[in-house]
C-alpha cells in the first residue's frame, strides 16, 4: 500500500478528492466514499470494526473530528461520508460489563433491574450518551426511564439500538446503557407483552398431529397435481 | 445527497400516476409461465457465469465460477506441519459460526448436556442474521395453516425443495416464534397480544413476523445475550480453516486461525455444527451484495473437502430491491416488507411493470428486463441502473406514520443521505442476497459425513432453487435448534478414533490429478479483499462507478 496517496494524487485532477487524516497521516480519497470504504481505498484491510456494512450490527462505531475543530463527532463508519480535513481513528469495539442472569428466574420490575445493574443510580444526567449515539436515540431519556423502572418506555426509546458501544465509551460513570436497555427489553418482551393466543393454539394443533395427513398427501401427489393445488390456493388480502 | 434534478423529473411522473395506481393491481405470472422471463433475464441463466466442477463429490455439476474456484481451492494448511496431539480445546460440540443458526445450535446443544465451544470469524453476531429485516414466517394465524405454508414454499421453489425438509420447516415454525419470545424477543403485535403478520412475496396469507424492520438485530442481540448469560464458551476473530477427521471417517474437530496473529489452534470435538452462513461477499457476476463482511462461503469449502455433497448451488438469490442510489449504500437491502406494506415497483415513466409480490427470482428478472431490454430504467450519475420503489404509497393506503412506525431502519438509512422515503421513492436494482442451496443434509441436521451437522444459510434443500422471503430466518432457527440437539446426542454416543488430516492430503492429490494445484486460489477465503491493490474488487468497483470512465486505478 506504499503509495496510495501518490496514486490518489495522480487522480486528483480528474475527480474531486478530499484530504482525510487516518491516525494523523494524510490521504487523498475520492469524494463520496464512506469512512469505511475510504479506509479500504487507502489500503487498510479491515478485521475489526467492520460487520454488516449496512448500519445494523454496530461493529463500526467511530469517533472523528476535523483538522481545525477538536470537537468529537460520532458516527457509523459504514454510513458516514468522508469530508475534507476529517481526522479519523479506528476504535475497535471494546467489551463492557455484562453480568449473567437467568431470565426465567426474574421479575419485570425496576427493583430487579437495580439488582443486576446497581450502578444505574449513579447516572447524573450529563447527556454524553445521547450526544454520542449514531442512531440519534435519546439514550439519557431511556436511562432515566430505567432508573424509574419503566421497562416499556425503555423498550420504545431504545428499540433501534445497534449496541455499537459508543455511549458506554463516553459515560463518565462507566455505565453501559446498551446492555441495561437490552435487559429491560428482554424483561418487557418475556413478561409484559401479552401472549398470542392463536400462536399457542397452533402449536398445540401441530403437536397433536393435525396437519400431518394433509402434508403427507401433498408429498405423495404427482407434480402436476401439486402445481394445480398451488395455483388454486386462495390468496388472502388484508 | 438528494436526488439530482433529472431523477426528480422522473419522480414527478411517479407522483402523477400514484393516485391511479392506488387501485391498480397487475396480475401475478402463473407458475407455468415464469420460465421465459427467468431464462432470459435471471443472472442464474447466464451460461458463462457457471462452470462444471472437476473434483469432489459434485464433480460434473455446474456452479458459479467464483464459488467453483474456491471449492477447488488449495488448503490453507500443510498437514505435515500440524501436530494433532497438541489440542487446544477438547469439547463435545463445536459450533462454527455465530450468527443466528450457530447461536441457536449452541444454546440447544448446551441444554441437551453438551460442553459447547462456539467459534466465529468476526464478533459474536456479526452475521447475516443481524441484518435481516422483513421477518420470519410462521403459519400461526387462524386463517393460515402449515399446509398453506408448505404449498407456498414448494411453489416459490419451483417445486425443487426437499419435501421432508419443508415439512420440518413449516411444522417447527410457530414454536420457533414462541421460543424466541420466551427469550425476550419483542414481535410486532396487536394490542391484544395477537401477532401482526405482514405478507411477503409468494405468501398466500400474511405470515411474516417482524420486529419493526430491525428483526434480525432484535433476535441476534437477544440470542447473543443469552449465549453470554449461559456462559457458553466462545472465541471471536477465529475462523475455522479446515476440519479435522478421525481414522474412522468421522468429523472430529477443526483448525482455527487467529485473524490478527495467524496463530493456529486445534479443536477436538465429538460433533461439529457448520453454521457459517452465506456467500454474498464473493460478488458473483460482479453484483453488489446485501451480505455482511464475512459471508465468503467458507463452510461450503470445508464441508466439500471432507466429502459432503452440495445441492442447488447452481442458483443464487438476487434480491429484487437493493439500493442503487446513492452509491454509498449501493447494494443495501431494501426489505421486502416495503412491498409487503404496499409499495409498488415502477419505471421511469411512473408505470408498474410487474406485481410487486412476485417471488424474488421473477421480480428480479422483470426489473432487469425493464432496465436492460425495455430501456425504462433510471440511470444514476454513477451509471447504476434502477427502478423506483414507491414507498410513499404505503402511507396513502395505511395512513400517515405507517412508514415511520414500521420501517425506521429504512427511513434512517435513506435519511442519512437526505432522502425522505415517506415522501419520495427509493431507486432499486437486484443485488446478490442469498445462497439458495448448500450442504446436503437431513431434517435432523445430519450431513452425509458422520459427526458433521449443518444449519442455516450454509445448508441446502430447504428452499430448492428459490427461497421465499421470511423462510431463511425461519430455516436458521428450525435447523439450528435441530442440529444443536442432534450434535449433543451424537456426542454422547460417538467414540472418536485417531485424529487425522489425511483428507487434506487426499484432496491435494486429487487437485493435482485434475491439474489444478497451480492455478487454484487458497480457500476458504475468510474475508473479501477490499484493501485497494491492483485488481481488487471494491476499489476498482467503487472508483469506476463513482466517476464513470474517469479513473483508472493503478
Ligand atoms: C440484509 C439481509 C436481510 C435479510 N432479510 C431476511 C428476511 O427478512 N427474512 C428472512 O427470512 N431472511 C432474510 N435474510 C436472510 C437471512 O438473514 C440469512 O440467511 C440468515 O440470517 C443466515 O443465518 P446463518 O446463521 O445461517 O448465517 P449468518 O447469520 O451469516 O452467520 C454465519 C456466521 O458464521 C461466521 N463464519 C463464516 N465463516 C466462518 C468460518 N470459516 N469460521 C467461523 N465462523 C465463520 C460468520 O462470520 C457469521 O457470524 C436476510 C439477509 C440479509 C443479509
Ligand atoms: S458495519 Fe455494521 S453498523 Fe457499520
Amino acid at each position: 500500500m506504499a503509495d496510495a496517496t501518490k496514486v490518489a494524487e495522480r487522480e486528483e485532477q480528474k475527480v474531486t478528492m478530499v484530504d482525510i487524516y487516518i491516525m494523523g497521516k494524510r490521504y487523498k480519497v475520492p469524494e463520496g466514499l464512506t469512512i469505511m470504504t475510504a479506509l479500504e481505498y487507502c489500503g487498510y484491510r479491515l478485521i475489526r470494526g467492520c460487520g454488516c456494512r449496512a448500519a445494523f450490527c454496530g461493529a463500526c462505531g467511530t469517533v472523528y473530528n476535523f483538522k481545525n475543530d477538536p470537537v468529537l463527532r460520532y458516527a457509523l463508519a459504514c454510513q458516514k461520508l468522508v469530508e475534507q480535513d476529517m481526522y479519523l481513528t479506528q476504535i475497535p469495539f471494546f467489551p463492557a460489563a455484562k453480568p449473567s442472569y437467568d431470565l426465567e428466574k426474574m421479575e419485570p420490575t425496576g427493583e430487579q433491574l437495580l439488582k443486576i445493574y446497581p450502578e444505574l443510580v449513579t447516572c447524573f444526567g450529563c447527556n454524553n450518551c445521547t450526544k454520542s449515539c449514531p442512531q440519534e436515540l435519546e439514550v439519557m431519556e431511556f436511562m432515566s426511564a430505567a432508573i424509574r423502572g419503566d421497562l416499556k418506555e425503555v423498550t420504545i426509546k431504545s428499540f433501534d439500538c445497534l449496541m455499537c458501544g459508543l455511549c458506554a465509551a463516553r459515560c463518565p460513570q462507566g455505565l453501559v446503557p446498551y446492555n441495561i436497555a437490552l435487559l429491560c427489553r428482554r424483561l418487557h418482551g418475556r413478561y409484559l407483552v401479552p401472549r398470542s393466543k392463536h400462536l399457542d393454539e397452533r402449536i398445540a394443533e401441530i403437536e397433536a398431529g393435525e396437519f400431518d395427513v394433509e402434508i403427507e398427501e401433498l408429498q405423495k401427489m404427482s407434480l402436476e397435481e401439486l402445481k394445480r393445488r398451488f395455483d388454486e390456493r386462495p390468496i388472502l388480502k388484508e | 445527497m438528494p436526488y439530482p434534478a433529472y431523477m426528480e423529473e422522473s419522480i414527478r411522473k411517479v407522483e402523477g400516476t400514484r393516485e391511479r395506481r392506488l387501485k391498480e393491481e397487475l396480475p401475478r405470472i402463473p407458475v407455468g409461465n415464469r420460465m421465459p422471463v427467468l431464462q432470459e433475464f435471471h443472472p442464474d441463466f447466464v451460461k458463462t457465469s457457471m462452470r462444471e466442477l472437476l473434483v469432489g463429490p459434485n464433480k460434473g455439476d455446474r456452479t458459479p465460477n467464483e464459488l467453483a474456484d474456491l471449492l477447488e481451492g488449495n488448503s490453507r494448511i500443510d498437514p505435515d506441519k500440524i501436530d494433532l496431539t497438541r489440542i487446544d480445546y477438547d469439547v463435545d460440540a463445536l459450533i462454527i459460526g455465530a450468527g443466528g443458526a450457530g447461536a441457536a445450535a449452541a444454546l440447544i446443544a448446551q441444554e441437551n448436556g453438551a460442553n459447547v465451544l462456539l467459534v466465529t470469524k468476526l464478533r459474536l453476531g456479526d452475521a447475516n442474521t443481524v441484518g435481516y429485516q422483513g421477518g420470519t414466517q410462521a403459519a400461526d394465524r387462524p386463517d393460515d395453516s402449515p399446509v398453506l405454508h408448505y404449498l407456498d414454499t414448494m411453489g416459490g421453489a419451483r417445486f425443487t425443495a426437499d419435501p421432508k425438509l419443508v415439512e420440518a420447516l413449516v411444522k417447527d415454525a410457530p414454536d420457533v416464534i414462541r421460543w424466541l419470545e420466551s427469550l425476550g424477543v419483542i414481535w410486532d403485535k396487536k394490542p391484544d397480544g395477537s401477532m401482526a403478520e405482514v405478507a411477503l412475496a409468494g405468501e398466500c396469507v400474511p405470515r411474516c413476523h417482524c420486529c419493526k424492520d430491525y428483526t434480525g438485530l432484535e433476535v441476534m442481540r437477544v440470542l447473543r445475550d443469552e449465549v453470554r448469560c449461559r456462559n457458553i464458551n466462545y472465541v471471536e476473530f477465529a475462523p475455522a480453516i479446515e476440519l479435522i477427521m478421525d481414522d474412522k471417517g468421522q468429523v472430529a474437530g477443526a483448525i482455527l486461525v487467529n485473524l490478527e496473529t495467524n496463530e493456529l489452534s486445534l479443536v477436538r470435538a465429538k460433533a461439529v455444527v457448520m453454521a457459517t452462513g452465506g456467500i454474498g461477499r464473493l460478488h458473483i457476476q460482479g453484483f453488489p451484495t446485501t451480505n455482511h463482511y464475512g459471508a465468503t462461503a467458507d463452510g461450503l469449502v470445508l464441508a466439500y473437502r471432507v466429502g459432503c455433497p452440495l445441492v442447488d448451488t447452481d442458483t443464487m438469490q438476487y434480491h429484487p430491491t437493493c439500493a442503487a442510489y446513492p452509491i454509498a449504500i449501493l447494494g443495501l437491502l431494501v426489505t421486502e416488507k416495503v412491498r409487503g406494506l404496499g409499495a409498488q415497483v415502477v419505471n421511469i415513466d411512473g408505470e408498474q411493470f410487474a406485481n410487486p409480490l412476485e417471488p424474488r427470482d421473477v421480480l428480479a428478472s422483470c426489473i432487469i428486463r425493464e432496465c436492460k431490454e425495455r430501456g425504462k430504467g433510471i440511470t444514476t450519475p454513477t451509471a447504476e441502473l434502477g427502478v423506483w420503489l414507491d414507498s410513499p404509497r404505503i402511507d396513502m393506503i395505511h395512513g400517515e406514520g405507517t412508514v415511520a412506525q414500521n420501517l425506521p431502519a429504512m427511513v434512517r438509512q435513506f435519511g442519512r443521505f437526505d432522502i425522505d422515503i415517506t415522501k419520495e421513492p427509493m431507486l432499486v436494482y437486484p443485488g446478490l442476497h442469498y445462497q439458495n442451496g448448500g450442504i446436503k443434509f437431513s431434517p435432523n441436521g445430519a450431513t452425509a459425513v458422520p459427526g458433521l451437522f449443518a444449519a442455516g444459510e450454509v445448508e441446502g434443500g430447504v428452499h430448492g432453487k428459490n427461497r421465499l422471503g421470511g423462510n431463511s430466518s425461519l430455516d436458521l432457527f428450525v435447523f439450528g435448534r435441530r442440529a444443536g440437539k442432534s450434535a449433543a446426542q451424537h456426542a454422547k454416543e460417538v467414540r472418536l478414533g485417531k485424529l487425522t488430516l489425511d483428507h487434506v492430503r487426499q484432496w491435494q492429490r486429487e487437485l493435482k490429478k485434475a491439474g489444478l494445484t497451480q492455478v487454484r486460489p487458497i480457500s476458504p477465503k475468510i474475508l473479501p479483499d477490499y484493501a485497494r491493490q491492483p485488481h481488487d474488487y471494491l476499489a476498482d468497483y467503487v472508483t469506476e462507478r463513482l466517476h464513470a470512465g474517469q479513473i483508472k486505478v493503478a
